[in-house]
C-alpha cells in the first residue's frame, strides 16, 4: 500500500505537500502561534466556502465543463438571502439561496447544453450578471441579517468545540467524495468528461450530465453564499468575489483535470485547505499583502508542475 | 415470435449524407447461429448501415426487424435494448476509466445500497477475459492500453451485454495472430448458442475461415448474398471491386520520365512502425503504397515528414543525408505531407482559403514582421486558379468548400513550398468522384513536372492509377515492390480501359491478402 502510494508520488503530491508545508509552518511559525488550535480552526473556517463550491466544481471539471460564475453567485445569494430573512425570516432565507443557485445554475446549464454556448463563455456572462444584479438589488448596500439562529447554523456557530463551517466542508465532502466515486451519477460524470462520443455511444445523456453539473456548482455556490452571509451577519455583493480562481485553484491542486475525466473531492478539499494553510502562514511569518500574492502563485505552480504526468 | 424469424432483418433502408447516397435500398438479413460477413470496399456502405443497425443513424427509408420485432424508435439505447451489440473500434472507450468500469458503463454493478461496486465489476470482466481465453489487467486505466488491448477490451464490452446480435467491425485488426484464433474460438462457441454475428473485415482470409454467409455492398446498393461455399475469394474480391471504376481509367497514364533518385530509406525505422524500410523515389514517379489499415503506411509518411521520430536508419535527399527532426526540417528539405485527416490536421476550417494557402510560406511572404497583403492573394489566386478551387472568393472560410475544394487547398498549400517530395496520404477520402479523378490527373501533372510523390490510397483503383510503382505493406514492413505493369492482366484486350483497370485492381487485392497470409504463416 505504501509503495503503491509513492510510487504514484506525482497523483499524490497534494497529500505528500500538504503535510510538508505543515510541518514547515509548524517549526518555523511554532512561535508566532501557528499551532494554536483557534490558528487551525481559523483555516477551516476562512476555508470552508471554497471548499463547498470547489467540491461541485470537481463535478464540473470532470464532466469537461467549467463554471466561472460560482464567486459572483455566492455574492448574489448573500443578499437575496439577507433580504429575504427581513422579509419573511430564516426559513424565507433558506428558500431564497436555494432558489437562486436553481435559478442561475439552470439557465447556465440551458445556455451550455441547448444553446451551444461553451460554458467557460456563459459562466463568464454570468459572473457580471450576478454581480450586477446583487448590486442592483441592494443598492451596493449591506443587508444585515439578524437571525441568531440562521447565522449560527450558517457559519458563525461552534458544536462543543467544532465549528459549524467544518461540518458542513466535511459532510458534503463526504457525500461528494461517494457520488464522485461509487453513483451511477459519478461515473457518468467521469465518462462524459474523458471521452465525450465514447459516453454517447454507450447511452449516457450527455447534455443532461452537463446541466446537472452546472445545476450542481451554482446551488453549492449559492450554498457558499449563505455560508458567508451567516460568517458576517449580512449579505453584500462583495463576498465571494475572485473566490472562482481560488475554487479551480482547489480542484487542480487536488488533482482534478481541467480537461475532464479525472477528478477527486477529497483531494480538492486538501487542495482547499492547502490554499488556506499558505494563506494563512503567509499571514503569520508577516508577509505584506503583495508578498503573499506572489508567494501563494509560486507555491500552486510548484505543486501543479510536480503533479504533471512526464511523457 | 416465429421459430424462423431472422436476428435482424434490415429491409430497403436508404440513408443520404448532403446529396450523397450512402446507401440505397439495401436489405440486409441475418439468422441467429450464424456467422454473416458484411464485406465492400472503402465507401460501399458497410459502416453506414451498421450506424443504422445500432442507432446512431436514422435511416431515410426502410424498415429494421431485431427477432421480428420492428424497430421504432432510432437511438443507440434502443438498439441495445433489443439486443444489439457492437465494438466501435475504440470509439465506444473512455480512456479516464477502467478497463471494467468501461466494460460495465451504463450498466455497473451495485452493492445493496445502490453503490458501484468495482470490484465485482472487475471480478466479471476478468471472467470474460477467461471466457476469450486472454489476459487484460480489469484495473488498467483503458488510456494506458495498447491497440491490442483496447480492442479486446471492445470485444469484452459487446458480449458483456448478453446480446442476441453482435457486431463486431473489424476486430481483428490490432489482434495478435493468436488472440484472434482465440476470439473465432469463442464466436463458435456464441454462435452454438444462437447468437447471430455480423462480422466485417477486410481480411478475406478470415473472413473465409469464420464466415456462413456474405453480403457484399457496393457504392451503397446490395450486390449479392450467398453462403461462402460459393464465394471462393477471387469471386469476392470480383464482386467487391466490381466494375465501378469509370473515370478513372481515362486518366491518360504517359509513361513517366524517371529522373535521379530524389529520396532514399536505408533501413529506416520508427518506433512502433514502420520498421526496416528501405525504398528509392526518382524525381517524376509516382510511388504507391497499398495495405490495409495499421500496416505502417501512414507511420511511413509521418517518419518521412519528420512528425514522428526516426529511430533507426537513414534518409537521403537528393543523394545527400538529412537529418529529420521536426516537420520544419522535413520542409525545409523539400518534403511536404499532405495529411490523413483532413479536417484536423490539414485546413483550419474557419480560416479563410488565403490564410490557409499561405500557412507553410508566411516567412516568405513577410517583410518586418508583417505580411504583405498582396503577395499573399497573388499566391492565393494563382493556386486557385492552377487546382481549379471552386470558391466563391479568396476570403470564403474553408470550411464552406467542398471535401475535394478543401484537398485542393491544402495541396496548394503545400504546393507553395515548392516540394521536391510530395507525399499524400489517402488524398481522395471522403470527396466525390469528380473531384477525385481530379486529384489524381494532378498528381499525374506534378509528377510529369519533376517532382517525387508518394501517394497511400485504400482504394486500389487510384492507386493503379495514379502510380509508377506500388509498394505492398504489412506489419510496418514492405512485402512486395511492383511495377505498375507488373499488375496487368495481359489477357484483357488493351483498348477496354476499365476492365484492364478492374483486372489489376483483382490482381493487386490478391497480392495484399497474400502478404497477409504470409504474415499469418511468419507467425504461426
Amino acid at each position: 500500500m505504501a509503495n503503491a502510494f509513492f510510487a504514484n508520488w506525482r497523483q499524490n503530491i497534494i497529500y505528500i505537500g500538504f503535510v510538508v508545508i505543515f510541518i514547515v509552518f509548524a517549526m518555523t511559525l511554532a512561535d508566532k502561534g501557528f499551532l494554536n488550535p483557534n490558528n487551525l480552526l481559523n483555516i477551516v473556517r476562512q476555508t470552508a466556502m471554497i471548499a463547498v463550491m470547489a467540491i461541485a466544481m470537481t463535478f464540473v471539471l470532470s464532466a469537461g465543463e467549467i463554471d466561472l460564475s460560482v464567486g459572483a453567485v455566492a455574492g448574489l445569494s448573500t443578499v437575496t438571502v439577507a433580504m429575504a430573512i427581513a422579509v419573511g425570516g430564516p426559513i424565507a432565507g433558506v428558500g431564497a439561496g436555494i432558489a437562486t443557485g436553481l435559478a442561475v445554475g439552470m439557465f447556465n446549464g440551458w445556455l451550455t447544453t441547448r444553446v451551444g454556448i461553451p460554458s467557460f463563455l456563459t459562466t463568464l456572462a454570468m459572473m457580471g450578471i450576478a454581480k450586477g444584479v446583487a448590486m442592483w438589488i441592494s443598492a451596493t448596500a449591506a443587508v444585515p441579517i439578524l437571525s441568531p439562529g440562521y447565522s449560527w447554523l450558517f457559519g458563525g456557530g461552534n458544536l462543543g468545540p467544532v465549528p459549524v463551517l467544518l461540518l458542513w466542508m466535511a459532510v458534503l465532502g463526504g457525500i461528494g467524495h461517494i457520488v464522485l466515486r461509487r453513483s451511477g451519477f459519478g461515473r457518468r460524470v467521469l465518462a462524459t468528461g474523458g471521452g465525450e462520443t465514447a459516453a454517447r455511444y454507450s447511452g449516457i445523456d450527455t447534455k443532461s450530465v452537463k446541466f446537472k453539473v452546472l445545476v450542481l456548482s451554482s446551488l453549492a455556490a449559492a450554498l457558499a453564499g449563505m455560508l458567508y452571509a451567516g460568517r458576517l451577519q449580512s449579505g453584500r455583493f462583495q463576498l465571494g468575489e475572485g473566490d472562482e480562481l481560488s475554487v479551480i485553484a482547489a480542484a487542480v491542486l487536488g488533482g482534478t483535470s481541467l480537461f475532464g475525466g479525472k477528478g477527486t473531492v477529497i483531494g480538492t478539499i486538501v487542495g482547499a485547505l492547502m490554499i488556506g494553510l499558505i494563506n494563512n502562514g503567509l499571514i503569520l511569518m508577516g508577509l505584506e499583502f503583495s508578498q503573499q500574492l506572489i508567494a501563494r502563485g509560486g507555491i500552486i505552480i510548484l505543486a501543479v508542475a510536480l503533479s504533471q504526468k512526464r511523457s | 415470435m416465429s421459430v424462423s424469424a431472422a436476428a435482424v432483418r434490415m429491409t430497403g433502408i436508404s440513408k443520404t449524407f448532403g446529396g450523397v447516397h450512402a446507401l440505397d435500398d439495401v436489405s440486409f438479413e441475418v439468422m441467429p447461429g450464424e456467422v454473416h460477413a458484411l464485406l465492400g470496399g472503402n465507401g460501399a456502405g458497410k459502416s453506414t448501415i451498421l450506424k443504422v443497425l445500432n442507432g446512431v443513424h436514422r435511416p431515410d427509408k426502410g424498415t429494421i426487424e431485431v427477432g421480428g420485432v420492428p424497430l421504432t424508435t432510432h437511438t443507440p439505447e434502443a438498439s441495445r435494448a433489443a439486443g444489439i451489440a457492437m465494438n466501435y473500434q475504440e470509439m465506444s472507450l473512455v480512456p479516464t476509466l477502467t478497463v471494467a468500469q468501461n466494460i460495465f458503463l451504463t450498466r455497473e454493478y451495485r452493492v445493496g445500497t445502490g453503490l458501484i461496486d468495482d470490484r465485482e465489476a472487475e471480478r466479471r470482466a476478468a471472467d470474460l477475459f477467461a471466457l476469450l481465453d486472454v489476459f487484460v489487467d480489469p484495473k488498467a486505466l483503458v488510456g494506458d492500453l495498447g491497440a491490442g488491448q483496447k480492442q479486446l477490451t471492445e470485444i469484452a464490452k459487446a458480449i458483456s451485454q448478453d446480446a442476441k446480435v453482435l457486431v463486431l467491425d473489424e476486430p481483428s485488426t490490432a489482434l495478435a495472430v493468436s488472440d484472434v484464433e482465440r476470439l473465432f474460438v469463442f464466436l463458435h462457441k456464441l454462435k452454438a448458442k444462437g447468437v447471430a454475428i455480423i462480422y466485417v473485415s477486410h481480411r478475406m482470409d478470415e473472413i473465409a475461415r469464420i464466415a456462413d454467409r456474405a453480403t457484399i455492398l457496393r457504392d451503397g446498393r446490395h450486390v449479392i448474398t450467398a453462403p461462402l461455399s460459393e464465394l471462393p475469394i477471387d469471386t469476392m474480391i470480383e464482386h467487391i471491386v466490381g466494375r465501378r471504376s469509370k473515370g478513372l481509367s481515362d486518366i491518360e497514364r504517359s509513361a513517366a520520365v524517371r529522373g535521379d533518385v530524389l529520396l532514399e530509406l536505408k533501413n529506416v525505422s520508427g518506433r512502433h512502425k514502420p520498421e526496416n524500410i528501405s525504398l528509392t523515389l526518382h524525381r517524376g514517379e509516382v510511388l504507391g503504397l497499398a495495405g490495409l489499415l495499421g500496416s505502417g503506411r501512414s507511420s511511413l509518411a509521418r517518419v518521412i515528414a519528420g512528425i514522428d521520430p526516426v529511430l533507426k536508419g537513414e534518409i537521403r535527399i537528393k543523394g545527400r543525408a538529412v537529418v529529420i527532426r521536426k516537420p520544419g526540417d522535413a520542409i525545409a528539405a523539400g518534403v511536404a505531407l499532405v495529411p490523413e485527416a483532413r479536417a484536423t490536421q490539414g485546413i483550419i476550417p474557419a480560416h479563410s482559403v488565403a490564410s490557409n494557402m499561405i500557412l507553410a510560406v508566411i516567412d516568405r511572404l513577410s517583410a518586418a514582421g508583417l505580411v504583405d497583403t498582396k503577395a499573399a492573394n497573388d499566391l492565393t489566386d494563382a493556386q486557385i486558379e492552377r487546382l481549379r478551387v471552386k470558391t466563391a472568393s479568396r476570403d470564403h472560410a474553408v470550411s464552406t468548400l467542398s471535401g475535394g475544394n478543401q484537398q485542393k487547398v491544402v495541396i496548394g498549400k503545400w504546393l507553395a513550398t515548392n516540394p521536391d517530395i510530395l507525399i499524400l496520404d489517402e488524398p481522395t477520402a471522403g470527396i466525390d468522384i469528380g473531384s477525385k479523378s481530379e486529384i489524381i490527373r494532378l498528381v499525374r501533372e506534378l509528377a510529369a513536372a519533376g517532382k517525387g510523390i508518394i501517394m497511400i490510397s485504400s482504394e486500389l483503383s487510384e492507386l493503379l492509377t495514379a502510380c509508377d510503382r506500388i509498394l505492398v505493406m504489412t506489419e510496418g514492413r514492405v512485402h512486395q515492390d511492383l511495377p505498375r505493369e507488373a499488375l496487368e492482366d495481359p489477357s484483357v484486350p488493351a483498348d477496354d480501359l476499365a476492365h484492364r483497370l478492374q483486372a489489376a485492381e483483382q490482381r493487386l487485392q490478391i497480392e495484399i491478402q497474400k502478404a497477409l497470409a504470409l504474415q499469418e504463416v511468419s507467425h504461426g
